[in-house]
């Protein structure tokens, strides 16, 4: 396709410069007009490239991180999606969908490099895989509910991803540690954006009060599967590649715990859940997340979209 | 609310004030005739603001309404990229209702009264989104032809005398455009997939094709309002010539994407230099907007379902803001 095939220009209608540029001009065959990143962010598709030039090539060990992480993102993008258009105000349909924007972005990225390991595209780890085979923890799966439920969630999330990519930004992988730094200035407006609804629900009426203590005693009891090491982590930490989830506790507990501090809210005594999403085991709800996320591509086996 | 005033006691103005009525039009007609720009405080005629308001309202329900058949797909996109691009998409147009109704709300009016009357069915929004999106083509079909639609439309109204409009339209144009783009590319990709794919593709472009050429509206003939909105620069082409300059478009573009129209009739009229198309159903047209459409109460419900829902946490937003203020106060 060339700038020449696509070009909407509509005479006679006064000075609108669209500011995109078609795909000719780029000299990269992929590219298209829908992939206009402002700045050198990178992107997906950059990291596509060079996974077919031979550049980067994870470990197996790696990959598996790679798709716990990309898995991550992807089951709260899926879940995040559902919000636009049902938001309660027009400025958080546009924030909650920036935030799943991002989750899928980082999502895209991990899921290409973990792909790299094993002769798959994000698309065929996507669209293809079986629930057993998800290496998503259990907070990301857990349902929207109301918006208090979301914020309690999504809280949880942000917090514990900062502490994440900000450790994996020193990673000797090469290109997690380029994930990460991208995902680590977009998740720090994550963790703006739920910490300010956490103290204004908490802060504004007896009911939405009542709500956010009710939605953090939904999504507490997966706290814990965040930080829980492995044998996998455990080889990937000593070797400088990423570092043991318990080792972000101390932060996490730290910042949250001053957000809720201010907010005057306890954290909840509840127990917590037996987890086991890296392994493979999952709640009831990511069979219906993946069943309506992979119909499409499922009824067209090898299309291409 | 200033138009209200004005409205309610025309006979009872000062001498002082009939002066500066005087002054005010006399400005306002000279800004319409020099083709430049009315902004919020100046002195515009009563049906003037009334026009545009209700112009530009329905222009941002449009977008939060035309969010709901796209957001059908976002869980569905068959692939990451595509879905990405389309969540991206539908943000847009929440922005666009955003701009748009700030644009309005310099007029007078309140988002949430805008909002409100939206929900009661008080008030219009562009009848195509009342078809349902029933496969992803239609994503394609959407981009290409409704957004293609719109563009044509909107890219006169930069130039529309009421600035706040003005400029909000250029922004969504530039937005716009790459809409258009990625529906374009998504019916291209159907288009030289599989046999199921391309047939799939073009029963999109079968079934949006017409609604799509109504969205510029009534016949000339049959558009009493567009007489005095081009006499006020808010419009600056009729419904049948922006019509006619699309069908043009997309003739052309339907080739490259290996499809084609459901219109026989289309042809370029040597005489007149105008594309024409075949006949559309205007009483389809209407009958739609009149609320009988397949999804008119399942779109209405949805926006209704979701303000409803989401009270609560404006309340508390309120609530939250006034504690802070009181705080801030009596430290």
């Amino acid at each position: 396709m060339t700038d020449k095939d696509t070009d909407f220009a509509i005479e006679g209608h006064g000075d609108i410069s669209v500011g995109v540029q078609g795909a000719g001009a780029s000299g990269d065959g992929s590219a298209s007009a829908t992939r206009i990143t402002p700045g050198n962010a990178l992107r997906p598709e950059d990291i596509a490239l060079e996974v077919r030039r031979g550049q980067v090539k994870p470990s197996e060990d790696v990959a598996e991180f790679a798709l716990r992480i990309g898995d991550d993102g992807l089951i709260l993008a899926q879940r995040l999606g559902h919000w636009i258009s049902r938001a309660p105000e027009l400025e958080e349909d546009i924030a909650l969908g920036n935030i799943a924007l991002d989750q899928l972005g980082h999502a895209r990225s991990f899921l290409t490099y973990a792909g790299a390991a094993w002769d798959k595209s994000e698309d065929d780890l996507a669209y293809f895989r079986r629930e057993h085979e998800f290496r998503s923890a259990h907070l990301f799966e857990q349902p929207n509910g109301d918006f208090a439920v979301t914020i309690a969630r999504q809280f949880i999330v942000s917090y514990y991803q900062y502490e994440l990519y900000t450790a994996l930004t020193a990673s000797k992988d090469a290109t997690l540690a380029a994930i990460s730094a991208k995902a680590v200035k977009e998740v720090d407006y994550h963790r703006d954006h739920s910490a300010q609804w956490v103290l204004r629900l908490a802060g504004g009426t007896d009911e939405s009060r009542a709500r956010i203590i009710q939605g953090f005693k939904l999504v507490w009891p997966y706290v814990d599967e965040l930080f829980e090491d492995d044998e996998l982590t455990t080889r990937l930490a000593e070797a400088g590649v990423a570092v043991q989830p318990s080792s972000l506790r101390a932060g996490f507990d730290r910042l949250t715990g001053e957000i809720m501090a201010e907010a005057e809210l306890d954290i909840p005594a509840v127990p917590q859940a037996l987890g086991g999403g890296r392994r493979g085991k999952h709640s009831e709800f990511l069979g219906y997340i993946i069943a309506e996320m992979q119909v499409l591509a499922r009824e067209h086996p090898g299309a291409s979209w | 609310m200033a138009s209200q005033n004005l409205q309610s006691v025309p006979a009872e103005l000062s001498p002082e004030e009939q002066e500066r009525e005087a002054a005010g039009k006399a400005y306002f007609d000279r800004i319409i005739s020099e083709d430049s720009r009315i902004e919020p405080r100046d002195w515009m005629p009563e049906a003037y603001r009334k026009t545009l308001l209700r112009q530009i309202s329905q222009h941002a329900h449009s977008e939060i309404i035309g969010m709901q058949p796209e957001a059908n797909w976002i869980t569905r996109a068959p692939s990451l990229k595509r879905k990405s691009i389309l969540m991206a998409k539908v943000q847009d147009e929440a922005g666009h209702g955003l701009y748009l109704y700030s644009a309005a709300e310099t007029l007078g009016q309140t988002r949430d009264k805008m909002m409100e009357d939206l929900i009661a069915g008080k008030a219009r929004y562009s009848s195509i989104f009342n078809y349902p999106a029933i496969s992803w083509a239609d994503m394609g079909a959407i981009g290409w032809l409704v957004d293609g639609a719109a563009i044509c439309n909107q890219v006169p109204l930069c130039r529309a005398s009421f600035g706040p409009y003005g400029r909000a339209m250029v922004r969504i144009c530039k937005e716009e455009s790459f809409h258009q783009r990625q529906g374009f590319e998504i019916l291209l990709e159907l288009s030289n997939g599989t046999p199921e794919q391309k047939q799939m593709a073009q029963e999109a472009v079968n079934r949006w094709y017409a609604p799509s050429l109504m969205m510029f509206g009534p016949p000339d003939d049959d558009s009493p309002n567009s007489k005095q909105s081009m006499a006020w620069n808010i419009k600056r082409f009729s419904n049948d010539e922006l019509r006619s300059r699309f069908v043009g478009m997309m003739v052309e573009q339907v080739k490259v994407l290996g499809l084609t129209l459901p219109d026989k009739d289309i042809r370029f009229n040597e005489e007149t230099k105008k594309w024409e198309h075949g006949p559309l159903d205007w009483n389809e047209f209407k009958e739609v907007l009149a609320g009988r459409g397949p999804c008119n109460s399942q779109r209405i419900e949805r926006r209704r379902e979701a303000h409803e829902n989401g009270a609560w946490v404006r309340e508390a937003a309120v609530a939250y803001a006034r504690k802070q203020a009181q705080k801030e106060h009596a430290a």
